[in-house]
């Protein structure tokens, strides 16, 4: 039972990084359309940055958890300006264009900020300090759940959290939901189309960030290449969950990290990352517009 | 940042930028480049070490990026202001986004150069001559164009590819060992290029993992010669078959997607396959793969290691030249029709007798024959196989020839195959930035002509 407990604890942690990732893409697939393929590098850029913020940050004597808070907000604010230059770089001039330029576009961009971040910083495995601190009252279940994954759980709970809030409740969330549903009349209704988009970007990879600073502290090290495995995975939560659809994204990140899970306790752990890849192909066969999303001929 | 971007000048502005004004444009671009460094400030400057709690602070780099970008930033507003003082400044359509409105402006001015020659230069060239990147200066029109011009006799033509054969014979006998291996990757990247080719760019299916195929094929020679002893011939045929067998393995369930949806499925199998041949250590001896997989051997003889890599070259060379006059034939032939209808419109072409499963399964299955062709001659030459050669960016890689080529024309794929293997073989000293100015490449592709290079590919716009 204790077994099952870890896997699952285990689950949920990657699960809700994987939903902090899908968010991002989610987001910006229901307002343009578009796979964000770039949106893995912004995690590994975020991760890098918090990386490299933290380390700045230990020189001041701080305590841990304060570090760890001040790197992940460094991060996402970087990841955000990251995510809006890529946008105004290489979509923005191809709205309107095939459908096929701007994802060759991205996938451009996605080789571009990885070997950018191979010769800017280094090629080999980074270590990442351990920024969150031992729980006390946690010890007596360390073998079910780390004080690690619980400062995941609730980090992510609030950002999704504090994500629904905007999106709901403001003013610019309004707007992006206008402009999710109907860009041409979102823009014929005075919504300023591209802040909306830029906004979107800003959000989805700050988010991203933030996850990228999580999962470095949880597991320790990073590297350039890290975005594209974690970035295909939070796709795959995307699109189980129903793209376009935030809570569907949230919803397949915990489906995905407990299928991943589970099969590599239980079945072999060899092939963890097929499962996923598995698991993407036969929801699209199966059920495009996946779990929540609304079923649209158009897309699939 | 974005108010420059869309600020249009008044009319009837002058034409060279006085001294005010051009130090308007720097103070611009001087803010531009801040905020480029600042963006790029943590990972280009710093550089820390979490456990020996060091830090290494590297400013220069950051000096120079952003003097570069200044440097270039200000050379493109001068001349978008030269372009729209030549047009007659008008306003661009509000969907649009304003800056592609000025773009299209600029570059339509550009070809008034010559309208005489432009007509029959690349207007109606088709898929035989590719309008060049971006002509920038009247003389780089002028050139470019009569380049088209003369790509499209007939006589000029068939010249050219006589000269180019004639050279590629000559080429293995006059290099060294190494040279005589770069081109034989080449050839190889020229039978992937055609073979995605079909699969992307005349039936129009978007494929992200057609390295997979290309693993099958090299595999497949691998074990076959490992377990049952079978000679390059008679391998090379059936590991064709195996890939093309995968190919319709894989067409079957996705037939019914479209568009990215379909490119995220083949990029999940292309990973699949290459997780399986990872992980599979009985069948494949797992990440360190299979070694000494022989080079094909001309009637027993013994060849030696030049001889040997030069038999292969011209073996590449004539596979490359069939691929390209089959793809040649097969574009105007019944089916090669059938793919382009399907790609422009599957219901009309539905509705005009085509039968779309077989079509697409046709596509999908002769794309991997090709790959695995190409998988035979990949491992023939490294005489080594393991799953690392096989990875996403060699997919990419090869999308991108076909992209860089023009989806459909088959001159264009083999030069662009041969243009992004070669070129980055001889900037090796470059070698740490070829990727970075490889994805660099793509992005500005698409930016600067995605609307020609794309014209009539599938798809609705992105919204």
């Amino acid at each position: 039972m204790d077994y099952f407990l870890e896997l699952f604890v285990s689950g949920l942690t990657r699960g809700s990084i994987y939903a902090l990732i899908a968010l991002g893409y989610t987001m910006v697939y229901g307002i343009l359309g578009l796979i964000n393929f770039a949106h893995g590098e912004i995690y590994m850029i975020g991760a890098f940055t918090g990386l490299i913020a933290a380390t700045l940050l230990s020189w001041t004597g701080l305590p841990p958890l304060a570090v760890l808070l001040l790197a992940a907000a460094a991060a996402a604010a970087w990841a955000a300006a990251w995510g809006l230059a890529i946008e105004r770089a290489a979509y923005r001039p191809l709205r309107g264009a095939p459908r096929l330029a701007p994802l060759i576009s991205a996938i451009g961009m996605s080789i571009l900020l990885q070997n950018f971040v191979l010769i800017a910083q280094t090629s080999d495995f980074v270590s990442f300090p351990a920024l969150i601190p031992e729980i006390p009252w946690l010890a007596p279940f360390a073998a079910v759940i780390g004080s690690a994954e619980v400062v995941i759980l609730l980090v992510t709970a609030a950002a999704m959290l504090g994500l629904t809030l905007f999106v709901r409740g403001t003013r610019t969330g309004r707007a992006m939901r206008a402009v999710a549903q109907d860009r041409t009349m979102a823009l014929l209704c005075g919504v300023d189309v591209d802040r909306v988009i830029g906004v979107t970007f800003a959000v989805g990879s700050a988010l991203a960030a933030l996850g990228g600073v999580l999962i470095g502290s949880h597991v320790g090290q990073i590297n350039f290449a890290i975005g594209f495995l974690a970035g295909i995975k939070a796709f795959t939560a995307a699109v189980l969950g129903g793209i376009g659809s935030i809570p569907g994204a949230v919803l397949g990140g915990f489906i995905l990290g407990w299928t991943e899970s589970f099969a590599a306790g239980y079945i072999s752990s060899a092939y963890e990352d097929a499962f996923a890849f598995c698991l993407l192909v036969a929801i699209l066969i199966v059920r495009p517009s996946g779990i929540l999303g609304r079923s649209d001929a158009g897309r699939a | 940042m974005s108010d420059d971007f869309v600020r249009s000048p008044p009319p009837g502005e002058n034409r060279n930028p006085g001294s005010g004004r051009l130090f308007a444009e720097a103070w611009n671009s001087c803010l531009t480049a801040a905020l480029f460094a600042l963006l790029l400030f943590p990972l280009v400057a710093v550089r820390v070490d979490a456990i020996e709690r060091t830090i290494a602070w590297r400013w220069g780099n950051l000096g120079w990026i952003a003097a570069a970008v200044f440097a270039i930033s200000l050379a493109w507003r001068l001349r978008r202001r030269e372009n729209v003082n030549r047009s007659t400044p008008s306003q661009p359509s509000p969907l649009d986004g304003e800056e592609n409105g000025f773009r299209e402006q600029g570059s339509a001015l550009r070809y008034t150069g010559s309208p005489a020659l432009e007509g029959r230069g690349w207007g109606a060239g088709g898929d035989a001559t590719k309008p060049p990147l971006s002509p920038r200066s009247p003389r780089a029109a002028w050139l470019s164009t009569a380049i088209g011009l003369c790509a499209e006799r007939p006589t000029v033509r068939h010249g050219a590819i006589v000269i180019g054969v004639a050279f590629a014979l000559i080429m293995p006998l006059i290099s060294s060992t190494y040279q005589v291996n770069v081109l034989t990757s080449a050839l190889i990247a020229v039978i992937l290029g055609l073979g995605l080719n079909i699969i992307v760019g005349l039936a129009g299916m978007l494929n992200l993992g057609y390295a997979a195929f290309t693993a099958v094929g090299a595999y497949a020679y691998a074990l076959l010669n490992l377990h049952f002893h079978l000679g390059f011939w008679a391998a090379l045929p059936a590991a064709g078959l195996v890939a093309a067998g995968f190919g319709l393995a894989l067409g079957f369930p996705v037939l019914r997607l479209r568009g990215d949806y379909l490119a995220i499925v083949t990029l999940g199998f292309g990973e699949i396959v290459r997780l399986v041949l990872e992980n599979w250590s009985a069948l494949t001896n797992g990440p360190s793969g299979i070694a000494n997989v022989p080079r094909p051997g001309l009637f027993g003889m013994e060849l030696g290691l030049r001889g040997a890599t030069i038999y292969l070259y011209f073996i590449s060379f004539a596979l490359a030249a069939g691929a390209a006059t089959a793809v040649a034939r097969l574009k105007n032939s019944r089916i090669g029709r059938a793919w382009v209808a399907l790609r422009e419109d599957e219901t009309a072409a539905e509705t005009m007798g085509i039968d779309r499963t077989r079509t697409k399964l046709a596509a999908l299955a002769l794309g991997a024959f090709f790959a695995g062709v190409a998988g035979v001659l990949f491992a023939a030459r490294t005489t080594f196989v393991n799953p690392a050669s096989f990875t996403f960016l060699e997919s990419a890689m090869v999308l991108a020839t076909v992209v860089l080529g023009g989806p459909g024309s088959v001159g264009g794929v083999v030069a662009a195959a041969l243009v992004l293997v070669l070129l980055p073989e001889y900037l090796r000293p470059f070698a740490q930035y070829r990727m970075l100015v490889f994805g660099a490449a793509l992005v500005l592709m698409m930016v600067l002509r995605a609307r020609r290079a794309l014209a009539n590919h599938p798809g609705r716009p992105a919204q």
